[in-house]
């Protein structure tokens, strides 16, 4: 697929979500979040928060039950690696692995 | 077709006819920063805008980065920018004017040639222009002072309909501190040649815009939906502009012409090369030289034309291969050293040639640097020698010789 039916010579683009860069889709494993596991979810306080604190990219939410932006998650597994109660798995992310 | 107009002789130097050129084709903004053998060119623009004859702002910046920072800022939501610098400015600008070129800005900027340190020489040669041959921006260079003139007013012309910046290159004080008669142009008529500005980008609160950020390797999805050019693609997009923008270069020269009455459709400047047989190659105020060098070798019977450089980038190889066409020796000056290799225009004119049925010897000499006068005594005696030196070898030699005392 070519670019020719864009139309702008310079690098142009409207401010929104991910116009840096989907940056996304550069994740290989993908962190799902098992509610049932999560000391947040589990007491329903606002409580532990470790992986919101630690994930390098801001986008785990400090909410019960934490949430995860997939726009930009790389998939780094630091979220799981951090989490006291291993209620993070991260599991093969199909679409980006060739 | 030329046209009946009377003429408006100025005796005006090189700085002055591009002060007056910049005026007269309505700049809205100039950001320059005062470089010998520059100055006066900024003196008299900041004095215009201080007289109120040119209504436009003039930023006095800190630096050249800074000022070609300012003609982008400003070209980019839509004014005419301008600005002029020399040598050591130009090579601080020289981040920005990749910039410029990859948003395909249509600044115009004065280059006046001169030496880079070290040593300290505030004189002429060309290794400034011909440092930033690979930013992407279109370069021309200029024989005399109503060429400055002319080419300044074209090269808006150019670069507003192809997007892409357009350097105006002159000889330091041969031609920015000699006075020459100059036919300025009557400013009804510059307005009739030069239509406002059209910018490809736009400054609308209502409708934000992000240009330039962060591109990455490839293609991307935008919040539209749409699929948005990747780094490599807008480069070959400029690339391409570059390629094309002979055409429009030959088009404003051939109007300029209509309304002007001064010809300036063509790529270069040829002098006798209907019959010559020895092609002497020069850029700038040296093709002025070696005209008379020509004239001298003519009074000996030697077949000699004159090939003047004037568009550098793009380079216009099929035309030069025309024009050399006839020629068997071809004696290339410059005033510039690719250090390890040779002259800039001398390896333009053989990439120009490869390939081709033109099998012509080629000889290169460095001349000028600095400062260093040339004469056409010596362009003619290099010529010579070139000639002689056909006897002892055909094979072109590896690097150039030097016009100095070593
Ligand atoms: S995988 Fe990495 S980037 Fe994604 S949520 Fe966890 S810590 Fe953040
Ligand atoms: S680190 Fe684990 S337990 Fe703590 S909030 Fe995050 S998911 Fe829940």
């Amino acid at each position: 697929m070519g670019t020719r039916d864009c139309n702008h010579i310079c690098d142009e683009s409207s401010p929104g979500i991910g116009e840096a860069g989907r940056t996304g889709e550069w994740r290989t494993s993908l962190p799902v979040v098992d509610d049932t596991k999560c000391t947040a979810s589990r007491l329903n306080k606002p409580t532990c928060f470790l992986c919101w604190l630690y994930c390098p990219e801001a986008v785990m939410t400090k909410a019960i039950p934490p949430t995860i932006d997939m726009e930009y998650c790389k998939g780094c597994g630091i979220c799981a690696q951090v989490c006291p109660v291993q209620a993070i798995t991260m599991l093969p992310e199909e679409k980006n692995i060739g | 077709m030329a046209v009946q107009r009377k003429s408006n002789m100025h005796i005006i130097d090189g700085n002055q006819s591009a002060a007056i050129a910049a005026k007269m084709s309505r700049v809205q903004v100039v950001a320059a920063y005062p470089i010998t053998p520059q100055t006066p060119l900024t003196e008299q623009l900041s004095q215009f805008v201080e007289q109120g004859e040119l209504k436009a702002e003039y930023v006095a910046v800190e630096s050249e980065h800074s000022a070609m920072a300012v003609c982008t800022s400003a070209s980019i939501v839509g004014a005419r920018a301008f600005t002029g610098t020399s040598s050591h400015g130009l090579a601080y600008m020289h981040e920005m004017l990749h910039w410029a070129a990859g948003a395909r800005l249509p600044i115009v900027l004065a280059c006046v040639n001169r030496a880079i340190g070290a040593p300290w020489n505030v004189l002429n040669d060309q290794q400034d222009s011909i440092s930033q041959r690979d930013t992407g921006w279109i370069q021309i260079y200029c024989r005399n002072n109503q060429e400055i003139m002319d080419t300044l007013i074209q090269a808006y012309r150019i670069a507003e309909q192809v997007y892409v910046p357009v350097m105006v290159c002159y000889d330091g004080y041969i031609l920015s501190h000699t006075e020459m008669p100059v036919d300025v142009p009557d400013q009804a008529d510059v307005d009739r040649y030069l239509p406002p500005y059209k910018p490809h980008t736009t400054l609308d609160p209502a409708n934000p815009k992000n240009y330039n950020l962060v591109t990455l390797a490839n293609p991307r999805i935008g919040v539209d939906g749409k699929l948005y050019h990747g780094y490599m693609e807008l480069r070959y997009l400029l690339q391409e502009a570059l390629q094309n923008s002979r055409e429009t270069i030959l088009q404003a020269g051939r109007e300029f012409n209509e309304i002007f009455g001064r010809d300036y459709a063509r790529m270069f400047w040829e002098d006798r090369s209907e019959d010559a047989e020895i092609t002497i190659v020069a850029m700038g105020s040296l093709a002025m030289e070696a005209i008379v060098a020509a004239d001298m070798l003519r009074e000996e019977g030697l077949k000699v034309g004159v090939l003047g450089l004037r568009v550098f980038r793009p380079f216009p190889k099929s035309d030069v291969v025309q024009a050399l066409r006839k020629s068997r020796l071809i004696v290339v000056f410059d005033k510039n050293i690719s250090y390890g290799s040779e002259g800039a225009t001398c390896s333009e004119i053989k990439s120009a040639l490869y390939g081709t049925y033109i099998n012509a010897s080629i000889r290169n000499f460095i001349v000028g640097l600095g400062g260093r006068d040339v004469k056409a005594r010596e362009l003619a005696e290099a010529t010579k020698k070139a000639i002689a030196s056909l006897k002892e070898t055909v094979i072109n030699p590896d690097y150039p010789e030097w016009i100095c005392q070593i």
